[in-house]
């Protein structure tokens, strides 16, 4: 029985208790948690007492105060005595309008140079090369005040503005171009265009259905988009037409009607996009390289014809590649856009520093702009990994 | 007749030089026909392509080297008077400009004679940054030491003065040397800051993972302009009234902290590509997580991030820029600040080519660097 019992305690090997891993995972993390709480505590401590001693108040009812200063460009109405909140509401929708632009003009540009760069022409692909070594050297902030001055400074005064066509013009007040106005008619159009969608939709489906039913193809997508086209032209055709362009005009001193794209705006908006273009070319570039050869040539050898290669073999594996990181970019730009202050673009970030100049509310000013780009991002990444869900390979 | 034939054929038993390939399949005609005209689409593609050029080469050209100004008037050269932007021809770069301010693009405002030891400094990071990434192997500890530990402290009391030396203030380091000092702190605390978040991110402990997650992904989600305005106006309100820290010091936590996300990432990626028999071989040897870390996989791990390393360099080196936003006198906004000098106004374009010059030359030969290093290091143990 003794000795029974000696066997036993030998047997299960006594650890102490600093050497036992899973006590020392739960001492190092305590030990980690207690210092955050005390680096917390002293900045929380601190800030309280130097902001009392500063004597500004902590809280978010200064955005329901006037501002009291103005912003050079805003989407809504404002004036002098509109409320702080109400101008960082303007920032916000600034900066997402910039954003939009920009993700637009860089993805075409983009995707044009990323082709250009794998063409067999060897000038062209030298020139896609060039563009994209040149401009991902260079500083973004050095490339956007070089276009301020190229296109405040260079560009002609409204007097002698570059004339496109009688219906743009580009000076260095900005790009005027033509404004839609929708007239009596335009609802009825509207409804042509969405009927068109509905009915291109239907089509579809019913195309796809027949086609594992029968075998018999049915070219959806052409029939599709004619009708989605036809629909509102005829109705615009029987109805009159449901918009007016409302063409800028020189009078006096300055365009007149019209929509103008703001030179700050406009510096903001081309140095963003040229400068992601790049960024986004390589990435194409690199999707459509990932794409191995034997997958055209197993779709020409199933007698795909190369349309279909391309839309059903090649272009959903590339964008496998490709979509992940171009999100990125995406947030990129938006990220970029808080630039804009040093082309004199009120966005968010500007307006943001203007209040916190105007207010003192350093800790509540630098929280908005911080909530505004965290949402973002994680909007941005919830949509992300939703895409990244449903296109996922399907593996056994 | 037949027989006389038969005996002697008439083909030649010495054989004759090859002929060239005809001209249309090899050469450079041939090589125009593939490659530019070789079918409608493409004559189209070579003409708009000669037409871009044609658009943007010479006038670029001709603003840049043939019209610019490259020499000083003779008045300024006796030292009669100051160079000024009207100086200049019209239609042409003013590259008078960079050299009459030079210095100040350079040093910013640091004290003249004491520029030896920004350029010692300068040496001194070279020479550290060859013996980690270009010197044999052998020298590898030694110059992590030197580059890590010897070479901060040392350039630290070098630029700043004191001890024997005539004391500097940080109010006037400016230019080139301002843009190299935030590029190099960033890169010399951010990597081991960098790597303890990648390893904490990776790690078993909840606790410490969430910490680097959200840690990494904040500083990820904003803007780095947002991070620098972060550390310069609430930095000063988180300490105890009596610590004031510099303009100079609040950029550098800013910045660090936001290269440091990034690079966590990059060695994230180094860590993952190390197959997992590395770790179970160096848990099964016994070796503590440690060891395991610093014997075994950092080493591989670091190795396969160093090309993605440089690249990440590459882009904090460029947007070190933004902390001219926040009123720091780096190289753009030495130059900035060149041409609002009253006898300079008009050469913006001449010094924003420059700082573009400048900053291309810099990061593409680092890209390519980084391309070589990437063929050089690839040892197979990449995954794929």
């Amino acid at each position: 029985m003794a000795e029974l019992s000696a066997g036993h305690t030998s047997s299960e090997t006594t650890i102490a208790w600093w050497r036992d891993e899973r006590k020392r995972a739960i001492i190092w993390q305590a030990m980690v948690v207690a210092a955050l709480v005390a680096v917390f505590a002293f900045i929380v401590v601190n800030m309280i007492s130097n902001l009392q001693r500063l004597g500004v108040p902590l809280g978010f009812d200064f955005l329901d105060s006037p501002a009291g200063f103005a912003i050079s460009f805003s989407t809504i109405p404002i004036n002098l005595e509109s409320h702080i909140g109400r101008l960082i509401i303007v920032g916000i929708i600034n900066t997402l309008l910039a954003s939009a632009i920009s993700i637009v003009l860089s993805t075409v540009l983009g995707f044009i140079i990323g082709v250009m760069r794998l063409s067999r022409n060897f000038l062209i692909s030298r020139l896609a090369a060039v563009y994209i070594e040149v401009v991902r050297n260079i500083p973004v902030l050095v490339q956007l005040l070089f276009w301020y001055v190229a296109i405040v400074k260079l560009f002609p005064s409204v007097r002698q503005s570059i004339n496109l066509g009688d219906i743009m013009f580009l000076s260095n007040r900005g790009i005027y171009m033509p404004r839609p106005v929708p007239q009596d008619d335009f609802g009825v159009v509207m409804i042509a265009l969405l009927g068109g969608i509905g009915i291109a939709a239907w089509l579809k489906r019913w195309a796809a259905r027949r086609q594992m039913e029968t075998g018999q193809l049915f070219p959806a997508i052409s029939v599709g988009i004619a009708i989605i086209v036809l629909l509102p032209v005829v109705a615009s055709l029987v109805f009159g037409n449901p918009v007016a362009w409302e063409v800028p005009e020189l009078k006096g001193f300055n365009f007149q009607g019209g929509l103008v794209m703001q030179p700050e705006l406009t510096t903001l908006v081309i140095g963003l996009s040229v400068c992601t273009a790049a960024y986004i070319a390589e990435i194409v570039r690199g999707g459509i390289v990932a794409i191995s050869h034997g997958q055209s040539e197993a779709a020409h050898a199933l007698g795909l014809k190369s349309s279909w290669t391309l839309r059903l073999v090649i272009i959903p594996q590339a964008l496998r590649v490709i979509v992940p990181p171009l999100t990125s970019q995406y947030l990129n730009i938006a990220k970029n856009t808080t630039l804009a202050g040093a082309v004199g673009y009120p966005d968010l970030f500007s307006i943001i520093g203007t209040s916190l100049n105007q207010t003192g509310r350093a800790v509540e000013n630098i929280a908005i702009l911080m909530a505004f780009f965290l949402t973002l991002s994680l909007l941005i990444s919830l949509v992300m990994n939703w895409y990244n869900k449903r296109i996922a390979l399907v593996e056994r | 007749m037949t027989d006389q034939t038969l005996s002697t054929p008439p083909v030649s038993d010495d054989r004759r030089p090859d002929l060239p390939p005809p001209i249309t399949v090899a050469g450079p005609i041939a090589w125009v026909r593939a490659n530019l005209f070789s079918s409608p689409l493409n004559i189209a593609l070579t003409l708009l392509s000669a037409f871009l050029i044609y658009v943007i080469v010479p006038p670029v050209l001709t603003w840049g080297i043939f019209n610019a100004t490259w020499t000083f008037p003779p008045e300024v050269v006796t030292g009669e008077r100051a160079p000024k932007f009207s100086d200049c021809a019209p239609g042409g770069a003013c590259w008078i400009f960079v050299g009459a301010r030079l210095g100040q693009f350079i040093y910013g405002f640091y004290p003249e004679p004491e520029r030896w030891r920004v350029i010692l400094s300068f040496v001194m990071a070279m020479v550290g940054i060859y013996g980690l990434l270009g010197a044999p192997v052998r020298f590898r500890k030694a110059s992590g030491i030197f580059f890590f530990i010897i070479f901060p402290i040392v350039s630290f009391w070098l630029l700043r003065g004191g001890l024997g030396l005539l004391p500097v203030p940080t109010e006037q380091w400016g230019g080139f040397m301002l843009t190299l000092v935030i590029s190099i702190v960033g890169i010399v605390l951010s990597l081991p800051i960098g790597i303890v978040l990648a390893l904490g991110r990776r790690s078993n402990l909840p606790v410490i993972h969430l910490l680097c997650v959200i840690f990494i992904e904040f500083v990820r989600g904003v803007p780095l302009i947002t991070v620098l305005f972060m550390a310069n106006i609430l930095l000063p309100l988180f300490l105890p009234p009596g610590m004031q820290v510099n303009v100079l010091l609040r950029v550098l936590v800013g910045i660090t902290a936001f290269a440091a996300a990034y690079m966590a990432e990059v060695i994230r990626g180094g860590l993952q590509a190390i197959p997992k028999g590395q770790y179970e071989g160096a848990m099964a040897m016994g070796l503590s997580y440690w060891q395991m870390m610093r014997l075994i996989i950092l080493p591989q791990a670091l190795t396969v991030a160093i090309p993605g390393i440089v690249n990440t360099f590459i882009g904090f080196f460029m947007d070190t820029t933004l902390v001219s936003m926040v009123g720091l006198f780096d190289f753009l906004n030495m130059v900035k600040a060149g041409y609002k000098d009253a006898n300079w106004v008009g050469a913006e374009i001449t010094g924003y080519a420059f700082c573009a010059v400048v900053y291309w030359v810099i990061c593409f030969s680092m890209s390519r660097y980084s391309m070589y290093l990437e063929r050089k290091l690839h040892t197979g143990h990449k995954k794929r």
